[in-house]
């Protein structure tokens, strides 16, 4: 159905593929694993014509073609599903659905009609989506399904859908799932883009693995299993131990009770959490992705308005619910923010710059009557940084936006350690980051830790959370629905208890 | 290096608008290099054009400097129009209500009094934006016309001499007077209005690079105008740094009211104003955003102003609406950078990596 | 107060209404399709000038409605070319249309007409008081069922919201904006016209004197809706024709002029106060103003 021959694609210095091949057959459902960054997404969307590649050519069935835009990939039947929904929030399903490929004539919109074929896929899909509804007041889940109603009603015959589980709860996962096998059923390819191995053994009936760019491994799913396809995804046996010794733990540094967050529109994201965070130990918290850790951390981290908020943080014995996010700082509360470019760096400035933020008001870095910036301070402090983290290069004149992901990060950990921070609030710690990085911030991390200070950790990286956690909380749709501790629980009851809430 | 590059695409934007000036004028049958002649030699002659190119630029580097330190915060603040009208009232008030006050006390007050009317009237804006989330653009807009408006009654039913058929306020009083440049420079002529002004305005650019670079205030500004959410972050009040930004971009604006009112007309005329607060759009732009290209930027304009009058007189058919054609194109070509970008790259001029 | 509220109030609120529906709707095509553009004003003034100078020339009104019409969609197309294509900040390229277009009427007509910013008187037999009313006013519900009904107006509301929906759908974004903004040139060039060979008989220096701007004001007072747009136009009309009306005519008790210059700020303070949220919310296009790029 589907063919990728030496697929190459550079974004600037990245080679984001190398010579990809993929063979998808007809009527089967592909899965293409690999980690964040592997490249799976983007062989998938030069499919798609949403990018263009450098090198190699695309086969559909059987024949060469010049995929230039997506217009084309749906011309030949080739239908995608972004991992970030492609929907105008404020028209209905209809509209969205008929969009670029509106039926009537040019002058006249026929949404009759459309609504008339939606519905009839809709039925033979059991998608239940009715044309009528404005996209922003539909659920996660629906608006999935209005993503494949697009493609369904493009005519596609071979489906990608990128990352499609991420966003959803067990239950809806089920729910997708089998409209997935209906689809194979009336003869549909479908491609399945991600990095969980237990969809794949799940769903797929051939699986293309990829790692760096590059494929690494074409299996069928019958004849692999969970262990196989996990060391072909990061190129070794899965060992990721961190050297740590026993915690010692002291007094309670953070204690949550009953927060919950309320965000525009009414939705909570975090319900009625209460933990505790010991000076000494790092207590990791595990979960699906967009389970309230987000707003979890950004309402610890001060990043919240205080109206959003109910339930109490205390940093020992202080009351913080209501303060921002300077004064928690200088509580002591440091934070490795989720994503680095949005919230942890400003990326047109330079290194030194980025070294103090944060702490830009203070001494030492304010040195004359209070309101002048002491550039050699703050030149020590970026080198201290630099240099003690490993980042490179270590020019503090250069801009954030030169540095590699991986020593971003690094920057960013540096700067959030130099305060001597008393609480951490770190989320996904390693993500994009290579694995001689991994160890070096993990090493970190345990450092920080025996030193005394309290670490509340959040990874959508299990072995990650497992191996550096003393205690593990599981969070799902939005509550701590679990205890457990890392050194004895298995994956599997971990796993559990992230899908199902108990 | 990083001097050349800054300088490169302003140079080419500038050169650019030139030939396409100068195209327009062939087409109507004039030289454009006889007035291109005639604009420089007389905007750049001693001691007249000079001293007029100067005074020129003394507004335009105040408006110049307000859109640069709203820019700097990510905001656009294309009211400074408003905001200078307001400064100058202001100013002009003061200096009527209080004209026996000793100068001492007086010219204090009058510079207090510019650079509140012009900061409360940025403040505007800015307080809408952090409270409402409202555009800045679309209200500092709006806020020009009410500005005008406002002005125009108060100096048509309160502060006009009666009987004056021009829209101007009576004057304000002598000791409000600000001395002009040709008393302390040898060879410059007084009737030249050229005054302190000028001088505040250079004191300005030194004043606004010290707080933007150098101080803990101008790094939360700053990084405020690049990422809003890291700014947070770092623990830095968003809402706050818009109301400042553009609190201090309209006090600079309103600093024009100085040159205009103390320095130059010694009263009030209702639309005064050439577009400068919109020229200090072009003049922030094309200075890309640092003080001293905004001084840079002030002067090129003020020459093709000054150099307008003498074009206009002395050639066969081109007025000096060439002026507008000039700095309108400019602005294009400056905004418009990529047009240039693209040869460059293709000619592998640029090589530099991605930063 | 009675005798202004007249047959002569409608019929000037008309007139005066007339060029704001056409450049509010301009406006319209453009942000809905994510570009903001404030140059309707320097858009309104080519217009002006053209149609005046062609009407001028060749006698012909509707030769010069059809030249101003091209004069504002070619002012349109730099807007355009710099924005989408070299991805122009678009209130920058606005503002830098605006200034040019004070100069560039005055330049042409000092080297053609001899003359400093007007053209020449035109004669009454050769203007067209009536058509552009007439053209505004039936654009009102064209522009409803070309927005909501085609699929143009689909394509062009999506690029407006999420350009990149609206591509991996297969909608061509940057040809749906060029699109959108030329439409604007080209309403707002009628607008313009209107004033120079509708409304009077010549084209004088800056004679849109911000109704652009108004124009712009209604398109947001109007939430970025034709039907709205245009009672917005209508109020902003009225409060002008109220103004001319009252000139003269109404007295304070104490005797004096009552001062129009508070008239003058209602179309800007509403817009200020509509934008602020107090009177419903006003949710401008979600991509206004940011322009389409993606990694190729």
């Amino acid at each position: 159905m589907l063919e990728l021959r030496n697929i190459t694609k550079r974004f600037g210095n990245v080679l984001a593929n190398d010579k990809v091949n993929i063979v998808v057959k007809p009527g089967t459902i592909h899965a293409i694993v690999g980690e964040n960054g592997a490249g799976k997404s983007t062989a998938m969307r030069i499919a798609y014509g949403f990018y263009k590649a450098d090198e190699g050519e695309i086969l559909v069935d059987g024949h060469v073609h010049d995929i230039e835009t997506p217009h084309d990939a749906i011309a030949l039947g080739i239908g995608m599903v972004h991992q970030h929904f492609m929907l105008v929030d404020t028209m209905t399903v209809a509209e969205n659905i008929v969009l670029g490929a509106e039926p009537g004539s040019g002058i006249a919109l026929d949404l009759v009609q459309a609504s008339f074929e939606i519905r009839r896929l809709s039925e033979e899909f059991k998608l239940a989506v009715n044309p009528g509804s404005v996209i922003e007041r539909l659920s996660v889940g629906q608006q999935q399904r209005v993503e494949l109603m697009k493609a369904l009603y493009r005519h596609a015959r071979l489906l990608i859908l990128d990352e499609p589980t991420a966003v959803l709860t067990p239950q809806e996962v089920e729910e997708f799932f089998s409209i997935l096998r209906r689809m194979r059923e009336q003869g549909k390819t479908v491609v399945i883009i991600t990095h969980k191995l237990t969809e794949v053994l799940a769903i797929s009936d051939e699986v293309t693995v990829m790692r760096d760019g590059r494929v690494v491994g074409r299996l069928q799913t019958k004849e692999t299993n969970a262990t196989e396809l996990a060391r072909l995804m990061v190129g070794r046996e899965v060992l990721l131990r961190v050297e740590k010794t026993p915690a010692k733990t002291g007094s309670a540094e953070l204690s949550v009770r009953n927060l919950s967050v309320t965000v525009r529109g009414g939705a909570k994201p975090v319900k009625d959490v209460s933990l505790e965070v010991r000076k000494g130990e790092i207590l990791g918290i595990a979960g699906v992705e967009g389970n309230g850790q987000t707003e979890l951390m950004e309402a610890l981290a001060g990043l919240l308005s205080p109206s959003q908020l109910s339930g109490e943080i205390r940093i020992e014995d202080r009351d913080i619910t209501q303060e921002g996010a300077r004064l928690r700082r200088e509580l002591g509360i440091a934070h490795i923010p989720e994503d680095r470019h949005r919230r942890g760096l400003l990326l047109e400035f330079d290194l030194a710059e980025n070294s103090i933020l944060g702490v830009h008001y203070r001494h030492p870095i304010v040195a004359y009557a209070g309101t002048f910036l002491d550039n050699g301070a703050i030149r020590r402090r970026a080198k201290e940084i630099l240099e003690g983290f490993d980042v490179r290069p270590a020019n503090p004149d250069l801009p954030a936006r030169a540095l590699s992901g991986g020593n971003q990060q690094k920057l960013i950990i540096g700067r959030e350690f130099k305060v001597d921070p008393k609480l951490l609030l770190v989320v996904q710690p390693t993500r994009g980051v290579d694995i001689g990085a991994i160890e070096f911030i993990h090493r970190k991390l345990v450092g920080l830790r025996d030193s005394g200070c309290a670490v509340l950790l959040v990874s959508a990286e299990l072995e990650e959370v497992m191996s550096l956690s003393d205690r593990l909380l599981i969070i799902h749709e939005g509550r701590i629905v679990g205890e457990v501790d890392p050194k004895v629980a298995t994956i599997e009851e971990i796993g559990l208890l992230m899908t199902r809430g108990h | 290096m990083i001097l050349l590059r800054e300088l490169l695409f302003p140079l080419i934007a500038v050169v650019a608008a030139f030939i396409v000036g100068g195209i327009l004028i062939l087409v109507i049958g004039d030289n454009p290099l006889q007035a291109y002649g005639l604009l420089f030699g007389s905007a750049l002659s001693w001691p007249v054009g000079i001293g007029y190119t100067l005074f020129y630029a003394t507004p335009l580097i105040f408006t110049g400097l307000a859109v640069l330190v709203a820019f700097r915060c990510g905001l656009l603040n294309i009211g400074a129009e408003g905001q200078l009208y307001i400064g100058a009232f202001a100013t002009a008030w003061v200096g009527i209500t209080l004209a026996n006050l000793s100068p001492w006390l007086l010219i204090p007050l009058c510079f207090i009094a510019a650079i509140l009317g012009g900061g409360v009237w940025g403040a505007i804006p800015g307080v809408l934006k952090a409270r409402f989330g409202s555009h800045e653009v679309i209200n500092t807009i709006m806020l020009n016309f009410i500005a005008v408006a406002l002005l125009s009654y108060f100096t048509q039913y309160h502060y006009k001499t009666p009987g004056d058929p021009i829209m101007q306020t009576v004057p304000i009083g002598e000791g409000a007077h600000i001395a002009r440049l040709g008393r302390f420079i040898p060879g410059l002529p007084e009737f030249i209005p050229l005054n302190l002004a000028f001088v505040l305005a250079l004191i300005c650019c030194g004043l606004v690079y010290l707080f933007l670079w150098r101080t803990k205030w101008g790094y939360e500004l700053r990084a405020t105008g690049t990422n809003p959410s890291a700014a947070e972050y770092g623990g830095i009040s968003v809402r706050k740094q818009i109301i400042v930004a553009m609190t201090i971009s309209g006090a600079l604006a309103g600093m024009v009211g100085i040159n205009e009112v103390l320095g130059y007309r010694y009263r009030y005329y209702d639309g005064f104003s050439d577009n400068y607060g919109f020229t200090g759009i072009a003049v922030a732009l094309l200075g890309r955003n640092h003080p001293v290209g905004v001084i840079i930027s002030a002067l090129l304009f003020a020459i093709l102003q000054r150099g307008g009058i003498p074009v206009d007189a002395f050639t066969e058919h081109v007025t000096k609406d060439i002026v507008q054609v000039l700095q309108g194109t400019i602005i294009l070509f400056v905004a418009a950078e990529a047009f240039f970008r693209g040869p460059f790259a293709k000619f592998g001029l640029l090589n530099r990596s991605k930063v | 107060m009675a005798e202004i509220f007249t047959i002569s109030l409608i019929w000037s609120t008309i007139r005066l209404t007339t060029p704001l529906i056409l450049a509010a709707l301009g406006g319209m095509f453009s942000e809905r399709s994510g570009v903001i553009n404030i140059a309707l004003e320097g858009m309104m003034l080519a217009g002006a000038f053209t149609a005046a100078a062609v009407t001028y020339a060749v006698g012909s009104p509707f030769v010069g409605l059809l030249a101003g019409m091209g004069a504002g969609m070619v002012i349109a197309g730099i807007h355009a070319i710099a924005c989408i294509r070299y991805r122009a900040d678009q209130v920058v390229t606005g503002t830098a249309i605006n200034i040019l277009m004070i100069g560039v009427p005055g330049f042409l007509s000092g080297a053609f007409f001899l003359s400093s910013g007007s053209t020449p008187q035109i004669p009454k037999e050769q203007l067209i008081p009536r058509t552009p009313i007439m053209i505004a006013f039936a654009l009102v519900p064209i522009a409803w069922y070309v927005l909501y009904k085609t699929p143009f107006g689909l394509r062009l509301r999506s690029v407006g919201e999420n350009p990149e929906a609206a591509d991996a759908a297969g909608v061509p974004v940057a040809r749906m904006r060029y699109a959108g903004v030329l439409l604007s040139g080209i309403l707002a060039g009628i607008g313009g016209a209107y004033l120079s060979i509708g409304q009077s008989s010549l084209f004088t220096r800056n004679m849109t004197s911000g109704r652009g701007f108004i124009a712009l004001a209604a398109l947001i007072f109007g939430k970025w809706r034709p039907v709205q747009t245009m009672l917005a136009c209508l109020l902003f009309g009225l409060t002008e024709a109220v103004t001319i009306q009252m000139q003269g005519v109404v007295k304070l008790p104490s005797g004096e002029d009552i001062p129009v210059q508070f008239i003058h700020m209602v179309p800007y303070l509403l817009t200020i106060i509509v934008l602020a949220g107090f009177i419903g919310s006003s949710r401008p296009p979600k991509a206004l103003g940011i322009p389409y790029q993606k990694e190729r």
